[in-house]
C-alpha cells in the first residue's frame, strides 16, 4: 500500500472544506427553513433501504444511478438513495397515510454511480420539495414558485424556466400507433432532438397525423410564441393533449405574471423522468451550468405503488450546484474574538457571555505563537482594570 | 455561458466542409484557421466564436456547456453515446460508412471474435446486436493491421472509398451505418439561448437544403 493509497478518496467524492462547507449549510438552513415557512413538513429518510421501495415506478434510469448491496439481515437487496423523490412519495402514500394535500421537504446526500455533472461530482447535497394530495395547477404553481423561490435565495443572477409537459408526446405517440421497437427509437431520436432522424423513423406524412405533429413537435423550442406555433401544430390532436397544451399555457402565463425576471422557454422535445412524469414538468437553468440546477414536474402514478394512488407534483435541486452558480452575499460577519489562555473564572464567564453571539477562539497552552489575525480574529479580550473587555487587536 | 455563442469544430475534412456552411450562416472566421496554431478564433459574428478541438472531444465540449454548438461526425457521437446533447441538423457534409472488414476471402471463425476498432462502444453494441460474442480490442489508429498481424478477427471502422482496405488486403463486409456530419447542441444553451441559437440552425439547415438541391 503505497501513502496514496491511504488518502486518495474515489472518483467524484471528496471532502467539502471550509469556507465552502459553512456556504453550503447556511445556505441548505435558509433554503430549508423557508420551506417549512410554505407549509412543508421536514422528513428525514434513510440513507439506504430496499431496492423495491427505492426503484418503483422510476424506471431505468434511477436504477443504474442507484448504488447496491446485499442487506446481511435478509438477504435482500438494499440500495443507497440516488434521488430522495421515490422516498418521500412512500412516506406520504404508506407511512403517513394523511388525507388531504400532504407537503413534505428534505434535504441530504444522495450517492450516484456515476456523477451526471462534473460539477456534482458522485455525492450531491439534494434538497427538495414534493407536495401530495392535489392534482390541481394551483399545485403545480406553487412548486414552480417554491423552485424559484430557492433559486432567488441562492441567489442565482439569471434564471431561465423551460416548462414542457410530457402527456403531449404520450398522446401523440400513442395515437400514431407504432410498434414498440419504433416507437423506442423515436423517443430516444426524440430526446436528443435529431430532427434528421426522427424524419426518417417517421417517414413520409400527411400533415394532420400523430407523426406528422410528432416531427413538427420536435422543431418547436423556445420562449412563449412557441405555444401558439404549438397550438396550430395540435389542432385537431387527441383531446388530451390540447389538455395539456392548455396547463402548459395557464402555468406560464401565471409564472410571467409572478416572475417577470424569469426567462421562459418551452421544449416540447423534453422527455426527462418520462417513465414517472405524468403532466406539467419544469426545470430551471442558470448561465454557465450546461444543466438544469433544479428540476421537478408531476408524477401522478408512483404513490399506486405503495397502495395509494396519490396526484404529487415537486422538484429537487443540488445545494453544491446551487452554492458554485449563486452569487449569495455573505453576511458580513465580523472576526472572532481572541481570549488569551489564562485559567480564572472572570475570563471564563466573560467568554461565555460573549458566546452568545460571538464566535470566542481562546488560545491553548500549548497553541504556539500563531497570531491571533492569522485564525481570523479582529478583536481581543483584555484584562484592564480587573475587568475582562473586548478590544481591537489592531488598537 | 453568456449571451455569445461558442462553436466548436475540428480541423481537417469537416472543417473544410463546414466554414462553407457557416459563412452562409454569416459566420467567417477572422483569421485563416489551418495556419493558425490558435485554438480560439473570433468571427465576423462579435457574439460568436470558434474552438478547435479534436473531433471526438466535440460531444464532451458540448454536453458540458464548453461549446454551445459543435460539429462532429455520427460516428463519435455513436460512440460518445449522445447523452445529453441535441442533435438538431444533418450537415450532410463528410458522408462515409461505418462498416466491418476483414481479410478477403478469409471466413471469420464461430463463436468468439476478435475486432479491433476505435469505436468500443459501438462495436460491442453491434455484434451483441448480431447475436455475436465478440473480444473488442481498442485500436487509435491503423486499424487495418490488426487482421494482418492476427490480432484480430475483423476490424469496425469508417470506409469512404474502400482504398485503404484494399491497400491492405481487407475487405468491406457488414453495412453497420451511414455516417454524415452532425451539428450538436448544448440543451441548456438550446433552452436559454434559443433567441441566438435558432437563427444560425436555421440558416445552416438551409444552406445544407440548397446544397442538396444542387
Amino acid at each position: 500500500m503505497t501513502a496514496s493509497d491511504r488518502w486518495l478518496l474515489p472518483d467524484g467524492v471528496e471532502d467539502i472544506l471550509p469556507p465552502l462547507a459553512g456556504q453550503i449549510e447556511s445556505l441548505r438552513r435558509e433554503i430549508m427553513d423557508n420551506y417549512q415557512r410554505w407549509g412543508y413538513q421536514l422528513v428525514i429518510p434513510p440513507l439506504i433501504e430496499y431496492l423495491e421501495s427505492l426503484l418503483t415506478g422510476t424506471g431505468n434510469d434511477l436504477a443504474l444511478q442507484t448504488f447496491k448491496l446485499t442487506d446481511q439481515l435478509t438477504g435482500r437487496m438494499m440500495g443507497v438513495r440516488a434521488d430522495m423523490t421515490p422516498q418521500a412519495a412512500r412516506i406520504d402514500a404508506h407511512t403517513l397515510r394523511q388525507d388531504g394535500v400532504t407537503r413534505l421537504c428534505y434535504a441530504g446526500h444522495v450517492l450516484h454511480t456515476r456523477p451526471q455533472h462534473m460539477l456534482t461530482g458522485r455525492t450531491p447535497i439534494q434538497a427538495g420539495c414534493e407536495l401530495f394530495g392535489s392534482a390541481s395547477a394551483e399545485a403545480d404553481l406553487e412548486v414552480i414558485r417554491l423552485m424559484l423561490e430557492t433559486m432567488r435565495i441562492a441567489g442565482l443572477p439569471r434564471v431561465h424556466l423551460d416548462l414542457a409537459h410530457v402527456a403531449i408526446y404520450q398522446q401523440l405517440i400513442s395515437a400514431a400507433n407504432l410498434d414498440r421497437d419504433t416507437e423506442l427509437a423515436i423517443f430516444d431520436a426524440m430526446r436528443r432532438k435529431s430532427v434528421p432522424e426522427l424524419d426518417e423513423l417517421l417517414g413520409d406524412y400527411t400533415a394532420g397525423t400523430p407523426a406528422a405533429r410528432l416531427r413538427e413537435l420536435a422543431r418547436l423550442s423556445g420562449g412563449p410564441e412557441v405555444l401558439a406555433q404549438a397550438r396550430k401544430v395540435l389542432a385537431g390532436a387527441p383531446e388530451q393533449a390540447l389538455k395539456a397544451l392548455d396547463e402548459l399555457t395557464v402555468a406560464s402565463e401565471a409564472i410571467a405574471e409572478a416572475y417577470p425576471e424569469v426567462s421562459l422557454g418551452f421544449d416540447f422535445c423534453e422527455l426527462r423522468g418520462y417513465n414517472y412524469h405524468t403532466g406539467l414538468v419544469f426545470g430551471a437553468y442558470s448561465p454557465d451550468h450546461g444543466q438544469a440546477v433544479a428540476q421537478g414536474g408531476r408524477y401522478d402514478a408512483i404513490g399506486e405503488d405503495f397502495g395509494r394512488a396519490r396526484p404529487a407534483t415537486g422538484f429537487s435541486a443540488d445545494i453544491r450546484a446551487l452554492v458554485a452558480l449563486g452569487q449569495r452575499s455573505q453576511k458580513s460577519s465580523q472576526g472572532k474574538i481572541w481570549a488569551p489562555a489564562v485559567a480564572e473564572a472572570g475570563l471564563q464567564a466573560a467568554i461565555t457571555e460573549l458566546r452568545r453571539t460571538e464566535t470566542v477562539l481562546q488560545a491553548l497552552p500549548d497553541d504556539g505563537d500563531v497570531s491571533p489575525e492569522t485564525r481570523g480574529c479582529d478583536r481581543q479580550l483584555i484584562k484592564r482594570d480587573g475587568q475582562w473587555v473586548v478590544e481591537s487587536l489592531n488598537g | 455561458m453568456t449571451d455569445s455563442i461558442t462553436i466548436a469544430l475540428s480541423k481537417g475534412r469537416i472543417l473544410k466542409e463546414t466554414l462553407p456552411l457557416l459563412s452562409e450562416a454569416g459566420i467567417e472566421p477572422v483569421d485563416d484557421i489551418e495556419k493558425s496554431r490558435k485554438l480560439v478564433f473570433p468571427t465576423t459574428d462579435p457574439s460568436v466564436r470558434l474552438l478547435i478541438i479534436r473531433a471526438t472531444d466535440v460531444p464532451t465540449y458540448v454536453q458540458y456547456g464548453g461549446a454551445d454548438l459543435g460539429v462532429t461526425g455520427k460516428d463519435v457521437l455513436m460512440e460518445h453515446g449522445g447523452a445529453g446533447l441535441y442533435e438538431p441538423l444533418d450537415l450532410n457534409i463528410a458522408r462515409c460508412r461505418l462498416m466491418t472488414a476483414g481479410p478477403v476471402g478469409k471466413v471469420s471463425p464461430a463463436g468468439r471474435l476478435r475486432v479491433a476498432t476505435k469505436f468500443v462502444n459501438l462495436a460491442r453494441q453491434y455484434y451483441a446486436s448480431q447475436g455475436r460474442q465478440a473480444d473488442i480490442i481498442k485500436l487509435y489508429g491503423a486499424m487495418e493491421l490488426a487482421p494482418i498481424l492476427n490480432l484480430a478477427d475483423e476490424i469496425v471502422d469508417i470506409v469512404d472509398t474502400g482504398n485503404t482496405l484494399k491497400a491492405n488486403g481487407l475487405e468491406p463486409r457488414e453495412h453497420i451505418a451511414h455516417i454524415s456530419t452532425r451539428l450538436v447542441a448544448n440543451r441548456a444553451s438550446m433552452k436559454m439561448k434559443h433567441q441566438k441559437l435558432h437563427p444560425i440552425i436555421e440558416q445552416l439547415g438551409e444552406a445544407v437544403n440548397r446544397r442538396r438541391a444542387d
